[in-house]
């Protein structure tokens, strides 16, 4: 760990003014803000540790904790909710097995809702893992996911 | 000598050196600004927005936090006005969502005729004036504490939330906090802060506790010298 640390540093030439560049890529490189990385970089820069806190939980792009392999946004926006974006979300959560926010215990998803992605249009709206899938519908949601993961389990298919 | 510059606050002509703060030359000039943030040890921040004043520079009258911005020639400011009352009275409101117990804060509202905030109240203590957490960074050297969040989840936080490591059990944070929201004791030789603990050094010769001991370490790093010199109190010294 403490290499892959380095080379992260020494791209930014170890200038303290990089600090969120740096730790997008340590959050690139594990997946999350892993804590003894944290650590390196604050031994390495001569940064306290609770500056690095500060920034890791200030910006809503870092995450302390492990994020899954498969991130799926959910927008909320006037717009997709007013389409029943709601029902769809309890869909996902259901099948999942967590809340929105959260990560399945086999880190393989990320569920989140975020409040508006501007693409009103298409909506409802699903983003995963960059891919935007719009005019979303409850079966539309079973489908996704079955693609992506056989470990999920959807009782009603559509 | 710095240069002088030369305003008028609440009509009052005043000269100051350029580079203070508008609420540095008025209190030189014993006009009062009710203020929470501001620490003349501290570099200014201007979180808690109770100094606002209104300012004039040619056409324009607006509002500024007194405590960040700098004196200029030609400026004119009022302190009193009503649009800055109305300012302050919310802001003290605001306040009082936080924390409507601590007298420090409560004075400022009788002040401003502020009876109760209309506002649900949190009780949250801290109102983010961030005075521990600069303290720490600027005047002890440490960084121990920090903010964590932003928005509403905004608090003052140890880093993970854990027994801070950097924290050399100092108490300028505790010492500093205007609402007292940071406790600490001192009990059987140990100090506690908020709900961690840290041992007391007993001096080498009067054999009581006087300081902790990750503060006289901390000593002995910045300054080069033996541990031991500094595991005898000042008296003893």
């Amino acid at each position: 760990m403490k290499t892959r640390v380095k080379k992260i540093i020494d791209k930014y030439h170890n200038d303290k003014g990089f600090l969120v560049p740096i730790l997008q890529d340590v959050q690139k490189e594990y997946n999350y803000l892993n804590r003894e990385a944290l650590n390196l970089v604050s031994a390495f820069l001569e940064v306290p540790i609770s500056q690095l806190y500060e920034l890791g939980t200030f910006y809503k792009a870092f995450s302390l904790k492990p994020r899954g392999r498969h991130e799926m946004k959910l927008c909320t926006g006037t717009a997709c909710h007013v389409r029943g974006v709601p029902l769809m979300k309890d869909n996902i959560e259901r099948i999942l097995q967590i809340q929105a926010g959260e990560t399945t215990p086999d880190l393989e998803f990320t569920f989140e809702t975020v409040n508006c992605l501007g693409a009103c249009a298409l909506g409802p709206i699903l983003v995963v893992d960059g891919e935007y899938h719009g005019n979303l519908s409850i079966s539309k949601t079973n489908r996704i996911l079955k693609k992506l993961g056989k470990k999920v389990k959807i009782d009603e298919e559509s | 000598m710095a240069e002088m510059v030369s305003l008028t606050i609440d009509g009052l002509k005043i000269h100051a050196p350029a580079g203070t703060t508008i609420l540095e030359a008025a209190t030189d000039a014993n006009i009062y600004i009710p203020h929470l943030c501001s620490n003349e040890e501290l570099a200014p921040y201007g979180a808690c927005r109770l100094c606002m004043v209104e300012i004039t520079q040619g056409e324009r009258a607006r509002l500024v936090a007194s405590c960040i911005f700098e004196v200029a020639d030609g400026l004119e400011v009022k302190t009193n006005t009503e649009r800055v009352l109305n300012v302050r009275r919310l802001v003290i409101e605001l306040l009082l969502a936080r924390n409507n117990k601590h007298p420090a804060l409560r004075k400022i509202a009788d002040e401003l005729g502020v009876k109760e905030t209309r506002f649900p109240i949190e009780q949250k203590g801290c109102i983010l004036c961030g005075q521990c957490v600069r303290t720490c960074r600027e005047v002890v050297g440490v960084s121990a504490i920090g903010f964590s969040g932003r928005g509403i989840t905004r608090k003052v936080a140890t880093p993970f939330m854990e027994s801070p490591p950097d924290c050399i059990a100092c108490g300028s944070c505790v010492y500093v906090c205007p609402v007292q929201f940071i406790p600490m004791k001192e009990e059987n030789g140990v100090r506690t802060i908020m709900k961690y603990d840290y041992p007391m050094q007993k001096c080498r010769k009067c054999g009581q506790y006087f300081a902790p001991k990750k503060q006289l370490e901390y000593f002995s790093k910045i300054t080069n010298l033996p541990l031991e010199h500094f595991e005898t109190c000042v008296d003893c010294r």
